[in-house]
């Protein structure tokens, strides 16, 4: 039924989406992701964090188009030459590109960003609702636990998970993942106790729904928002644990391409090759900044006040 | 026999030093088919029965029957079927962020029952709601909209008895009107039993045949429609309740 | 002249406009009528813009909005030309304002009786000493029963009877000529509704003052009411005497009559309010 109403041109795709009268339930969820997006668009400051992470994104996609040569290829001759035509970005004390190291880095952070963020969400959410949702010993166990790890700071608690844990990349998603969960897990208490005693959360146990049920399906919609902006926002801090880590050894091990680990083995050239640390440095504040513009602006957008 | 039927039901709150009774010794039964109010003001334990009866409150002693089925403090998927529950605030007693449909097919799925767009349709039908409604979110409804939904979802699984919190009592008098009209109709269509707790003796004189007063915790008359309407109560706070409903009454009148 | 001393307030074609993203919204639309020393009734259902014209007349509305008229006067003050300035010296003063909960109109982290003391200060400028005596003698002519203890509670430690009995006595000290009570009683029980009403009722008669009583429900309006304005979408589509509003002739006054179940005119189906477009059409 939906072949019939497809829209030929963007005004009328424009007026279907923006048209509260729904026939169908795809067209109901689409125009809320539409909403979203025309908020998005009048938000200047978060629409560039959005063009930010989505070029960070496609450049870490097509890093092998885009990169002008092998980021592992070394040539002595050519170190620390400075920035020029042929190196973009100058080439480090090996004579590898450091542009092509930096596109490829920029998968590093990624893939480390984003495994830490997929791996906290659930674990933060799961042991938040849990606690909130049934509240009493639970809650108290729970959430002593959860203090237990925010009393560290997390930089310090990632290096000694690093530390124990031996050095790569893998070891240093679980030692950061370790540090990212607990405020998660307190936002998810908090929304959770908010929505507890709500009448439709009422409704639904008087219904017969089991807890996975209502934890699944009536607590996940509503803080899925705030959980989305708390992770967004946390990006930052996670892309900057990763280059302190890569910074000290512990994160990605060389020759392999991170921004962190690029920036900290230019150091001891700084004054010589003072690209060496800058550009990556420039890299990695970028990137927070901009993950950090696109969840403020998810804040406003997602709130569930303004909807 | 009764379709509920309750002896000594007593309901607190709290554990231990801290507890608090809020209902005491209530017993009343409720025939098949029949409406039956509650009636007081805040705090006199009302909805606390409702929520005992509903399976809200399960801290309860005494007995309690539903269609000839003694309930325990914990009920299967069959016995929570039996009664619904229809809240007081339309626009916290619907999931903001699901669609109608969900809203409705919600229970559907809990109870795994088959046709389940067909019993969706039935659902909306039976309020008086559009069907293309059920791809609405709720903030694009009204409040007496709201309401024909939270209707619809407690008329969903077929149950026997309606348990009505106040459900008129956020709405506005036309809306409130179009809404006890519904459940009347309702009621005789589908030969439900209503327990409907209300603060507004019209209301409940209105919708039921036998209304119980109530005052801290207990039942101090039960009287029936005729005697609300003849005003033959005997109790003087159901008077002053009766009087609350047709608006001020002068302190010289009252004395 | 007597009967021009009558008049407490008098408002012509007055019109509250909210601007919005698609162009602007009448909230209130050509509404006029006079305020004597009565008990004026203000009906209407959520949306018909009843609190919005008790707002106006004290300038609160939001700061969006805006407020037209022909005339608006109380008592020797134009209401429409009054600066900010003077019309804090009316606020409170001379036109006093009761909400449905006393909890947004009393300070949390003050005492109640600290909050009436501190209003006798300002008004009648006595000493600390002086001011609690009054303050006192206050609570109790609102019939609180035990005052000395009353007085030293915080706002959310009293129900929400005995708050808007606090703030009756607190506008008793200020004795202004206009009360504006929006909703007043509907987060009261019966009981004490009846107990807050009467109290209300007192004090007009024995000022001689004038009440707005801003409400949605027909019953309790047309009980303590002297006179009855009927709103409907933003206008004024009936002013009738409280007492013969079961003659009221407009047919949103009588499907709203006919809407509401009642113990003394039972009947087995309501009526439903059929809304005609033409009564949007003439004010």
């Amino acid at each position: 039924m939906n072949v019939m109403t497809k829209p030929g041109s963007f005004a009328t795709l424009h007026n279907w989406l923006i048209n509260e009268d729904f026939t169908s339930t795809r067209q109901a969820r689409l125009h809320t992701f539409y909403v979203a997006w025309l908020n998005l668009l009048a938000n200047p400051l978060a629409f560039c964090g959005f063009l930010v992470v989505l070029g960070l994104i496609a450049v870490a996609a097509l890093a092998p188009m885009i990169a002008t040569h092998d980021s592992y290829a070394q040539d002595l001759a050519f170190a620390l030459q400075p920035i020029s035509a042929q190196h973009w970005f100058g080439t480090d004390e090996f004579g590898r590109d450091v542009f092509s190291r930096l596109v490829y880095g920029s998968r590093t952070t990624l893939y480390i960003s984003i495994l830490v963020t997929v791996v906290v969400a659930p674990i933060g959410f799961v042991i938040g609702a849990t606690a909130g949702y049934l509240g009493g010993w639970v809650d108290i166990v729970l959430m002593r636990i959860t203090d237990i790890f925010l009393s560290f700071p997390s930089l310090v608690l990632a290096l000694a998970f690093s530390a124990s844990l031996g050095p790569g990349i893998e070891n240093a998603v679980i030692a950061i993942a370790l540090t990212v969960w607990p405020p998660i897990a307190r936002l998810a208490r908090a929304e959770t106790l908010t929505f507890r005693n709500a009448d439709f959360v009422v409704a639904a146990e008087l219904q017969g729904a089991g807890m996975g049920r209502i934890l699944l399906r009536h607590i996940v919609p509503l803080c899925a928002p705030s959980i989305i902006v708390r992770l967004t926002l946390n990006m930052s801090s996670i892309i900057l644990t990763a280059a302190g880590l890569g910074f000290l050894g512990l994160g990605a091990q060389p020759p392999m391409a991170e921004w962190g680990a690029m920036a900290a083995s230019g150091r001891q050239y700084l004054l010589d090759a003072w690209w060496l640390t800058t550009i990556p440095g420039i890299a990695i504040l970028t990137v927070s900044l901009a993950f950090n513009l696109l969840g403020d602006g998810l804040r406003d957008i997602l709130d569930p006040r303004n909807g | 026999m009764s379709m509920i039927n309750v002896e000594r039901l007593a309901v607190s709150y709290g554990k231990g030093q801290q507890q608090v009774r809020i209902v005491n010794d209530v017993s009343f039964a409720v025939e098949k088919g029949e409406a039956f109010g509650l009636v007081g003001e805040s705090g006199c334990g009302k909805s606390t029965i409702l929520g005992a009866l509903a399976g809200r409150n399960q801290q309860w002693t005494g007995r309690i029957e539903i269609d000839g089925e003694q309930i325990g403090q914990k009920r299967s998927h069959g016995q929570l079927a039996k009664q619904q529950m229809v809240f007081q605030d339309p626009f916290g007693s619907i999931h903001p962020r699901h669609t109608i449909g969900r809203t409705l097919l919600e229970p559907l799925e809990i109870h795994d029952k088959d046709r389940r767009q067909k019993r969706v349709e039935k659902a909306l039908t039976d309020v008086g709601l559009p069907l293309n409604f059920r791809y609405r979110y709720p903030h694009q409804l009204s409040g007496g909209q709201r309401q024909r939904v939270a209707i619809a979802r407690a008329l969903i699984l077929e149950p026997r008895i309606l348990l009505l919190d106040e459900p008129t009592s956020a709405l506005d008098v036309s809306i409130q009107a179009e809404i006890l009209n519904l459940l009347k109709d309702l009621r005789e269509r589908e030969g439900l039993t209503y327990i409907l707790v209300s603060h507004d003796l019209a209301v409940v004189a209105h919708l039921c045949d036998r209304v119980a007063v109530m005052q801290e915790g207990g039942f101090v008359e039960v009287a029936t429609k005729q005697q609300l309407l003849d005003g033959t109560v005997t109790h003087p706070y159901t008077r002053v309740l009766m009087d609350g409903s047709r608006g001020y009454v002068t302190s010289s009148r009252n004395a | 002249m007597a009967s021009s001393s009558n008049l407490i307030l008098s408002v012509r074609n007055m019109s509250v406009e909210f601007p919005t993203l698609s162009g602007s919204v009448m909230a209130v639309r050509n509404v006029s009528f006079d305020v004597g020393r009565e008990k004026i009734g203000i009906i209407g259902e959520s949306g018909s813009g009843k609190s919005t014209t008790g707002r106006a007349i004290m300038g609160l509305q939001p700061p969006k909005a805006n407020v037209l008229a022909d005339r608006m006067m109380f008592e020797d003050v134009d209401l429409l030309e009054a600066t900010e300035k003077e019309m804090l010296g009316i606020r409170g003063k001379r036109i006093s304002m009761i909400l449905q909960d006393p909890k947004y109109s009393l300070n949390p982290v003050i005492t109640i009786g600290d909050q009436i003391a501190e209003t006798v200060i300002l008004h009648e400028r006595k000493s600390r000493r002086q001011a609690r005596e009054r303050a006192l003698a206050m609570l109790e002519r609102v019939r609180i029963r035990d005052p000395q203890r009353v007085y030293n509670l915080y706002p959310h430690e009293v129900s929400g009877g005995m708050g808007q009995r606090i703030m009756i006595s607190m506008m008793l000290i200020a004795s202004p000529s206009l009360i504006i009570a929006d909703e007043p009683t509907s987060a009261l029980d019966v009981t004490v509704r009846q107990q807050v009403l009467s109290i209300l009722d007192e004090l007009v008669v024995e000022r001689n003052i004038g009440l707005i009583f801003i409400s949605h429900d027909l019953n309790l309006v047309r009980s303590f009411c002297d006179r009855v304005l009927i709103m409907y979408a933003g206008r004024i589509v009936e002013t009738i005497a409280a007492k013969d509003l079961h003659n009221a002739t407009h047919p949103y006054t009588r499907g709203l009559l006919d809407a509401l179940p009642s113990l003394d005119h039972p009947r087995d189906r309501l009526e439903v309010l059929r809304r005609d477009p033409a009564w949007l059409e003439n004010n």
